[in-house]
């Protein structure tokens, strides 16, 4: 006969065991970053012999060096600039498409729903030649217009996914009563749709805010003016430069990773929702 | 909606057909004339370029140890955090934190950590300590470790999705079924294996798909990670692309790469999806 003893003393080391596993894992996940932010506050002298992760003396020389004459503080600007731009019209575009998708009929629009769609799934891994040569041909290239052009369609088909998704659900009532009292439809879309929309907007932004300020490829083969180049792309840049100078190039990936952890930790809880939504429908 | 559809088609569509057009042609992205040269590219990739299929052999390894390993512990970790415990959320949050930093970030960040012999190599410091000085080496620059490192860290990198997943598809699970079969005298295995598992399996292979198409054309991590990224040994196929029009200049035969790449994609994941669709039957 088993006590009630053996049975208490069984969960607690089953949870004690599932917490170790837990948290052995999370300071994975941590390491680095920490490792990362420390070694900024380092200099090049004592980063091979200081190994802790909090630095004895905090040098804030290596911030000051990569603003003042690596030109942080532009490809910083740089970065929030195209990222401002790129969500605000994703946030235009899809929402008004994604309304036409859910509410309003023409001819061949289900047709063009599912090419959307399709773009979604399909992988072209050598697609960005192509842009390449699109850009040339029509001047965009190293030009801002035409890397937000672009982020903008990236972003377009799983935007438009998750908003149609969202107004097909939204009751016609609302929009019903909204009519009879005299709204137009780009009215009620606006009056109506957007504001019922927020909490899938705020989705659609943290996750293309999050996409766009990551993003590598594009801002390769799109700009050749440092003056242009966005954070991820001038860090790789200032990598060739500066190889061996760890606590410069540690300063400089901390400007370029903490941005996007702030705004991740405040907006958390709509990248699980969107993760839920995107997978689950 | 126009203005939606008009980006789409220019930045989309267009390449997209640009992309067939350009891999049946020879052309140096400068010309004003390409010459059609009909499936040669395609002769020349499937026949003839050993390095582009050892860039494929290197992302299968990658991408077999992120199905494994990288899922494997996305999976268990879900599982861990899907019952009564403290602090779930402030776990979830954590586990995140890497899908949401930069490749560029997390390759140079890991680079920094695990590259040098000497000085700040927390492993080779480990491995030292540990008693154990003959396993000290550079990591990244061994051909031998080279491409288990890399991927290691993109599992580092990628787990987190795997886990939001499983999460988001246990929470579906209904309580009352693992309730009833405890009730039944069900132990936590069985429980596991006859319930749980069953239940999930859309999603393992949901999970699975999603892991192929990002691990197989995923580079920009091996490009930040590694320093000479064409030596053949941390080759992948997006980085034979790209060099091969930025370097050589051979738009065409790039164009025909990635569409190779795009047709072995698009029928792993068919054949995924259609193994999906049978266990939903059963």
């Amino acid at each position: 006969m088993k006590s009630a003893f053996y049975y208490k003393t069984k969960k607690v080391t089953l949870n004690l065991v599932i917490h170790l596993f837990l948290l052995s894992v999370a300071v994975t996940c941590l390491y680095p970053l920490l490792w990362m932010v420390a070694s900024s506050f380092k200099t090049q002298e004592t980063i091979f012999r200081d190994i802790s992760l909090i630095p004895r003396q905090l040098h804030f020389q290596n911030y000051y060096l990569a603003v003042s004459e690596s030109n942080f503080g532009r490809y910083l600007i740089n970065s929030i600039f195209y990222t401002v731009s790129v969500v605000l019209g994703i946030v235009f575009i899809s929402s008004l498409a994604a309304y036409a998708f859910s509410r309003l009929r023409f001819p061949g629009r289900n047709i063009i729903f599912i090419v959307f769609m399709a773009a979604m799934m399909i992988p072209i891994p050598g697609s960005f030649v192509a842009l390449f040569v699109l850009l040339n041909k029509l001047h965009l290239r190293n030009t801002p217009l035409g890397y937000i052009l672009c982020m903008i369609s990236v972003g377009l088909s799983m935007s438009i996914f998750l908003l149609k998704t969202f107004f097909d659900t939204m009751p016609r009532e609302l929009e019903d009563a909204a009519r009879i009292d005299g709204c137009s439809k780009i009215g009620i879309y606006r009056h109506v749709a957007l504001p019922f929309a927020r909490p899938v907007l705020a989705v659609v932004v943290v996750f293309n805010a999050l996409n766009v300020w990551n993003e590598y490829v594009l801002a390769l083969i799109i700009f050749d003016s440092k003056n242009l180049m966005p954070l991820q792309r001038a860090v790789m840049m200032f990598r060739g430069e500066f190889l061996t100078n760890y606590p410069l190039l540690m300063a400089g990936l901390t400007i370029t990773a903490l941005p996007i952890i702030i705004v991740y930790l405040l907006m958390q809880k709509y990248i699980v929702k969107g993760v839920t939504q995107a997978v689950f429908g | 909606m126009l203005p939606a559809v008009a980006i789409f088609c220019i930045f989309y569509i267009v390449p997209f057909i640009w992309v067939f057009q350009l891999s049946l042609s020879d052309w140096d992205g400068i010309l004003p004339t390409k010459s059609f040269i009909g499936l040669d590219n395609f002769k020349e990739i499937i026949f003839q370029d050993a390095s582009w299929w050892q860039s494929i052999r290197n992302a299968g390894y990658i991408t077999l140890i992120a199905l494994t390993l990288q899922n494997a512990l996305a999976f268990l970790l879900a599982w861990a955090c899907d019952r009564e415990i403290r602090a779930k959320n402030f776990y979830r949050v954590i586990f995140f934190i890497p899908p949401v930093l930069s490749e560029i970030v997390v390759g140079m960040a890991w680079r920094f950590i695990i590259n040098d012999v000497d000085g700040a190599n927390i492993i080779n410091r480990m491995l030292v300590s540990m008693g154990l000085p003959q396993l000290v080496r550079s990591w990244l620059s061994d051909p031998k470790t080279a491409l288990t490192t890399v991927a290691l860290v993109h599992s580092w990198k990628g787990f987190g999705w795997g886990f939001l997943i499983f999460l988001a598809g246990l929470q579906t699970i209904p309580r009352e079924l693992d309730e009833a079969a405890r009730v039944d005298g069900a132990n936590a295995w069985h429980r596991f294996r006859k319930i749980t598992l069953p239940l999930m399996i859309p999603v393992i292979i949901l999970v699975a798909i999603l892991t192929v198409l990002g691990t197989m054309q995923a580079f920009v991590l091996i490009t930040s990670l590694v320093q000479s990224e064409l030596a053949g040994h941390t080759s992948v196929p997006v980085l034979r692309i790209l060099a091969l029009m930025r370097d050589s200049s051979r738009f065409g035969y790039a164009c025909a790469q990635g569409i190779t790449l795009g047709a072995i994609l698009v029928i792993i994941s068919f054949m995924q999806y259609s193994l999906s669709k049978r266990y939903r039957q059963v």
